[in-house]
């Protein structure tokens, strides 16, 4: 699914990705954890395609093609979805027809049809049952006054519709509350499938209880220091960020 | 452009029919008070006519040519170097759309314009354009007749001049005076034609006076006149331009438009303007310089405007209500949209006199490019305009970092049971919100078309709902290129 190799990312000439190495397959979900400032979001914003970090050094293969080399819009049409962690407000603008916009969009670059009202309609209800988002707020304005729940839930509302290939989920657990927190997990367990995989960012160990990682890695510093399975969640909440600090800190 | 085609087609018309020599007509440059009688007597008017237009233009002599006092920078005007009456200027003919300026299809395309149309506003000569202009006036002919059976009169201004003389002689100049401004001046003096609209006690107008409209206004030239008088308790939506790039050699555009609501009565007036705004330069760009105004004349009166404004070098414009009557309403909203080297001073004034009356001023400015967006604006609660209302919210959008945007609100109290409120906002196209519509697969272009849209959305939803959605197609397209 995606591949990364040695990648070196930073922003205003600081270096925050020091050579991040991992492989995804199809079918797997890894996390990633780490301290406040080890790269968590970083990774995320340089997989997605923000403009404002520069990569310095490496490369990332997604499905065969270069994903560096790909404008932002057309990462998202060839399956990456970035579940934002502070997702924005789009006044006047209604999440529904943000989501039709979206999806015909990817669907014209695969050389498809824009989708049928009717079809684009039952697959809204069905999805927004999924994540059990209030069908008021999919008329709202995107993201407009919705609590930080409301966004977050409406972020995965927006990933069912999509159906990627690979879903970043960048912290998608702060700020919610164990209800939502369930509803998230949920969601992404029932979209979960052989064809995609997930990344979930994480700083606790809490979410990974509810979205089970095939994987775990620790990010400090700009690298993977650490990789394991869901043990090493649970070791990390025992033992907390200190440890891995300590022992690491020298080798940067 | 489709202007030239009819306007040719119904000069043809007029070389065989009863007026003679128009196609040499076009006057020397210049303005005197020989030009003043030689147009009025052009147009074969009377005599009070004739008075109205002198009396104008010697007024105008009198008056200084605005100083900038709006935040618009432009180069003096020689109004020695314009001619005041020509016939409808002939294009170079075309043969086919291939000969046409491909950007201009491009826009065409994009706004959705049929390709018959797109032939007619380019000037395209074809048996198939011509049939369409003759199908529009026989279109014209049939909504006529609609609305001659609802007694409602709708005409050149030229027309109504001779055959409704009573009306013209009461209403003309009774919200803009012919000393109202300079502009207002001179377009008295020389006003070359526009439409009259007049709709009889407790009629509802049935249509959106609309294509009509459109036909109506064609070669009307560069003074236009306007006067809208609904009746005790009747009801107009009047909709005026057009969303297709509208070129025209005439570089200044002095048009007035009054509208009379008598007691119940209320009128919608909607603008969509996209007049050549000139090249990547500001160069060649239309000055539209116009005086629009409203009276509420008499009890629960009410007046709307609504403009969509993307066209234009410079716009200088305030569409006003006077809310005479008790419990009268003026309501103002305004979407500005300035690119490249555009320049708009635009916004209303609201003055109330009776009681219990309510304005409502929603203004929408977007600028981009090395443009300029002003808001300048008026409320005035005269003495004795008891528990009168106001409110008024003016946003501001910049994209990029070489425009700006300025509020000018003027706020003069004189009655202290009025509620005056005021909200402003300034607001840049933010980078998180282009990305996040990126992240969906939204590209650069339609984002800010979706965002854009989104920020104009409550003005754009008081519009027509087709004229809305050409407006949206519009906004979209004038934003193009502004950004990365």
């Amino acid at each position: 699914m995606i591949t990364i190799k040695n990648l070196h990312a930073s922003v205003e000439g600081k270096e925050i990705l020091r050579g991040i190495n991992l492989e995804i397959k199809a079918g797997e979900v890894h996390a990633i954890m780490g301290p406040n400032g080890s790269g968590k979001s970083t990774l995320s914003s340089v997989l997605a395609g923000r403009e404002d970090y520069e990569v310095t050094e490496g490369e990332v293969t997604f499905n065969g093609k270069d994903l560096l080399e790909m404008a932002a819009e057309d990462r998202a049409r060839e399956g990456l979805f970035l579940a934002f962690q502070y997702p924005v407000e789009i006044p006047g603008v209604s999440n529904i027809n943000f989501l039709k916009t979206a999806i015909n969009e990817i669907r014209h670059y695969k050389g498809q049809e824009a989708i049928p009202a009717k079809d684009f309609l039952s697959l809204v209800k069905e999805k927004q049952k999924l994540v059990e988002l209030d069908g008021k707020l999919t008329n709202r304005s995107v993201n407009e006054g919705f609590s930080g729940g409301e966004k977050k839930r409406n972020e995965i509302f927006q990933m069912a519709v999509l159906e990627p290939k690979l879903a970043i989920l960048d912290e998608t657990d702060s700020g919610l509350d164990i209800d939502a927190l369930k509803i998230v997990a949920n969601g992404v367990n029932a979209l979960k499938n052989e064809h995609n995989a997930f990344v979930v960012i994480t700083h606790y160990q809490r979410l990974l209880d509810y979205i089970v990682p095939d994987f775990v890695h620790i990010l400090y510093n700009g690298k993977i220091v650490k990789s394991g399975t869901k043990e090493l969640a649970m070791e990390l909440e025992a033992k907390g960020y200190d440890e891995i600090k300590k022992q690491f800190e020298t080798v940067t | 452009m489709g202007n030239e085609v009819l306007a040719e087609h119904i000069n043809k018309d007029y070389e065989w029919g009863f007026i003679t020599d128009i196609d040499s007509d076009t006057f020397a440059k210049g303005l005197n008070e020989e030009v003043v009688r030689a147009l009025s007597k052009k147009k074969n008017e009377p005599e009070w006519m004739l008075e109205f237009r002198l009396k104008a233009y010697r007024h105008w002599l009198t008056m200084k040519e605005p100083d900038n006092w709006a935040h618009l920078p432009y180069p003096k005007i020689d109004f020695q170097n314009i001619s005041y009456y020509s016939a409808p200027k002939k294009k170079a003919e075309l043969k086919s759309l291939d000969e046409v300026d491909p950007e201009l299809l491009k826009t065409f395309e994009k706004l959705g314009i049929s390709l018959e149309e797109q032939k007619r506003l380019s000037g395209v000569q074809s048996n198939i354009a011509v049939d369409a202009v003759f199908d529009s006036v026989s279109v014209k002919t049939t909504f006529r007749e609609t609305l001659a059976e609802k007694g409602i009169i709708f005409c050149s201004f030229s027309e109504a001049v001779l055959e409704f003389p009573e009306l013209i002689k009461k209403y003309m100049g009774m919200v803009v005076p012919p000393t109202d401004n300079y502009y207002a001046a001179l377009n008295s003096a020389v006003f070359s034609d526009g439409s009259f609209c007049y709709i009889p006690k407790g009629v509802r107008c049935p249509m959106e006076l609309s294509t009509y409209f459109r036909i109506n206004a064609i070669g009307t030239g560069q003074f236009e006149r306007t006067l809208i008088v609904a009746e005790e308790g009747s009801y107009v939506s009047y909709l005026e331009g057009c969303t297709a790039p509208q070129r025209d050699e005439n570089q200044l555009h002095a048009a007035i438009v009054e509208i009379i609501a008598h007691k119940d009565a209320e009128v919608k007036y909607s603008t969509v303007q996209n007049w050549y705004p000139g090249d990547k330069e500001g160069k060649g760009g239309i000055y539209n310089f116009v005086t629009k105004r409203g009276i509420c004349l008499e009890d629960n009166a009410k007046i709307s405007w609504t403009q969509v404004e993307t066209g234009s070098a410079i716009t200088w414009k305030y569409p006003s209500v006077i809310l005479k009557g008790n419990n009268s309403v003026g309501e103002f909203y305004s979407v500005a949209l300035t690119n490249n080297k555009q320049e708009a001073d635009t916004g209303t004034k609201m003055i109330h006199i009776g009681k219990n009356t309510r304005s409502t001023i929603i203004s929408k400015g977007i600028s981009a490019g090395f443009s300029n967006n002003s808001y300048r604006g008026l409320v005035q609660i005269r003495k004795g305009a008891t528990n009168s209302r106001n409110f008024s919210q003016c946003d501001s959008l910049l994209m990029g970092d070489k425009c700006g945007a300025h509020t000018f609100p003027y706020i003069e109290i004189k009655d202290k049971s009025a509620i005056v409120e005021h909200e402003a906002t300034t607001s840049k196209i933010g980078e998180d919100q282009l990305f996040y519509c990126k992240q969906r697969g939204i590209d650069m272009e339609k984002a800010i078309a979706l965002i854009v849209n989104g920020y104009c959305k409550e003005v754009l939803n008081k519009l027509p709902m087709e004229f809305a959605v050409e407006a949206q197609k519009l906004l979209a397209v004038s934003l193009e290129g502004s950004v990365g």
